[in-house]
């Protein structure tokens, strides 16, 4: 086998899954939501959830968040104490876990900032809820991470509502990831933003995904995105998942009607 | 390093009355650690598709392809990322990265996945830049404005960043000039030089016959039409 060092394959398949679903099923009375839905996502991964309007990729998002409660199945999470399934979980320890282990990142910034806050009041909010006190380090750590998501630090006092829709999401980033969870949800996290802007967001994504070696689940239409985005792609169709694999196998030798169509239905990605 | 052994693959197209079209049959290939084989055949004959398969994209319907000790064709989507990262490069014929993200981190980016730091990997992407003659002025901009030539520089830059035991080569020195048709080929040396396993195609018929130990024609893999 010459000089390649197997051991990778060792590492690789030794590897614990950071979160584990099993047979998620949520309906909204006689609708479904999604269905029988089960994956494992690894430490460093990006998956990828790709579907049309009403395919049940938010639903499934915000079962696997704790913003709604599924009808069945189990969500388990590797937490620094073992394996807990977060679906039985009390709602004050989902909520811990959802300040520290985890973040959500939502399409409109709004929905994800405190508008009446300035931006170094956003970001230094979240560690205080994770027991920060000192006024002098949450500030230095606010305008690092305004810095890392390209926010200029005179900008720092200055609320939201005063930024433009790209700078709210870098900034609603830096809110989130500022306590270092492992695993960040992001419904749609570059829709509705200028293309441009995307490209940029897209970066800083990829960036802190590397360095901080996070996981992610990514909610999205945008075929391109999750091009480069997501190491795997999950396509949901009528709240089942139709296919998954391989972002660039799903995209480029798509096995499922549905995904063919999906794929043809786009102008080069 | 490559064993491929009896692949077949079909295509089906559902939203096309559910068309199957077998495409290939019987592949059998190995290419050694040191060795470059070059895939040959009309176009439209399955290299493209051969060498998709062992890069993961393409699934196989049957048979084997082992590349370093993992069999592409049956592999859990993470053992594909862990190989791509590690062992298996690829060097196609299109650039596809995140616009503007300036040339030099575009090169670096594959040995920053590998946990290289940051100032290494970038003194190495600025390497192959100035081997490959990409201007200096433009490694701070996106190459998706560059021109088709440039674009396939930068490409072949990202693609020899890291030094992979195991590398698929599409067509490396198409639409480039004699020098750096020159530039890449030794790289190509270089690798083979150093151990690495290649794969290519290549239309460029002095380049093949310079670099490949070895052709295999892929029209030995059609499908028979069944009598």
């Amino acid at each position: 086998m010459g000089a390649v060092d197997l051991s990778i394959w060792a590492n690789v398949n030794e590897a614990t899954p950071l979160l584990s679903v099993q047979g998620l099923c949520k309906n909204y009375g006689a609708r479904v939501g999604c269905a029988h839905v089960s994956f494992d996502l690894f430490p460093g991964e990006v998956l990828g959830i790709v579907g049309e309007s009403g395919s049940g990729k938010s639903t499934l998002l915000s079962c696997l968040a704790g913003h709604l409660k599924p009808d069945q199945g189990e969500v388990i999470f590797q937490t620094a104490q073992g394996p807990r399934d977060t679906v039985v979980m009390a709602e004050a320890e989902r909520r811990r876990m959802a300040r520290t282990d985890w973040a959500f990142v939502h399409q409109n910034p709004r929905d994800g900032l405190r508008m009446g806050v300035s931006a170094g009041g956003n970001v230094g909010e979240r560690l205080m809820a994770v027991g920060a006190r000192h006024y002098r380090d949450i500030r230095a750590t606010a305008v690092d991470w305004l810095g890392r998501v390209e926010i200029a630090s005179d900008r720092i006092d200055d609320r939201p509502r005063a930024f433009s829709g790209g700078m709210q999401q870098r900034l609603q980033i830096a809110r989130n990831l500022v306590t270092g969870p492992r695993l960040v949800f992001m419904d749609e996290p570059t829709g509705g933003l200028d293309v441009s802007v995307q490209a940029r967001l897209l970066d800083l994504l990829r960036g802190l995904v590397r360095e901080m070696g996070l996981s992610a689940i990514i909610v999205t239409h945008d075929l391109a995105v999750v091009r480069l985005l997501a190491d795997r792609l999950m396509v949901m169709k009528g709240g089942h998942v139709v296919e998954q694999g391989l972002t660039d196998q799903v995209l480029d030798d798509p096995q499922h009607s549905y995904t063919q169509l999906l794929v043809s239905s786009v102008l080069q990605v | 390093m490559i064993e491929i052994r009896d692949v077949a693959k079909s295509f089906t197209l559902h939203n096309q009355g559910a068309a199957v079209i077998p495409v290939m049959a019987g592949a059998n290939l190995a290419v050694g650690a040191g060795e470059c084989v070059g895939l040959i055949g009309a176009s439209g004959a399955g290299k493209s598709t051969l060498m998709r398969m062992v890069w993961g994209n393409y699934l196989a319907a049957s048979g084997s392809i082992m590349v370093a000790g993992l069999d592409v064709a049956q592999a859990a989507p993470r053992q594909i990322i862990a190989l791509r990262r590690q062992v298996l490069g690829y060097v196609s014929q299109f650039l596809r990265v995140v616009p503007r993200v300036p040339t030099l981190d575009v090169v670096a980016e594959p040995l920053l996945n590998l946990g290289v730091p940051v100032d290494q990997a970038r003194a190495r992407a600025a390497e192959l830049l100035a081997r490959l003659n990409i201007p200096e002025r433009l490694w701070a901009l996106s190459p998706t404005t560059f021109s088709g030539g440039e674009q396939q520089r930068v490409n072949i830059a990202r693609g020899f960043a890291h030094r992979y035991p195991v590398m698929l080569l599409d067509e490396p020195t198409a639409s480039l000039d004699a020098v750096n048709r020159e530039v890449v080929l030794t790289l190509i040396e270089e690798a083979k030089a150093r151990g690495a396993a290649i794969l290519g195609i290549f239309h460029d018929e002095a380049a093949r016959d310079r670099v490949c130990d070895r052709v295999v024609d892929v029209r030995a893999f059609t499908p028979k039409v069944a009598a």
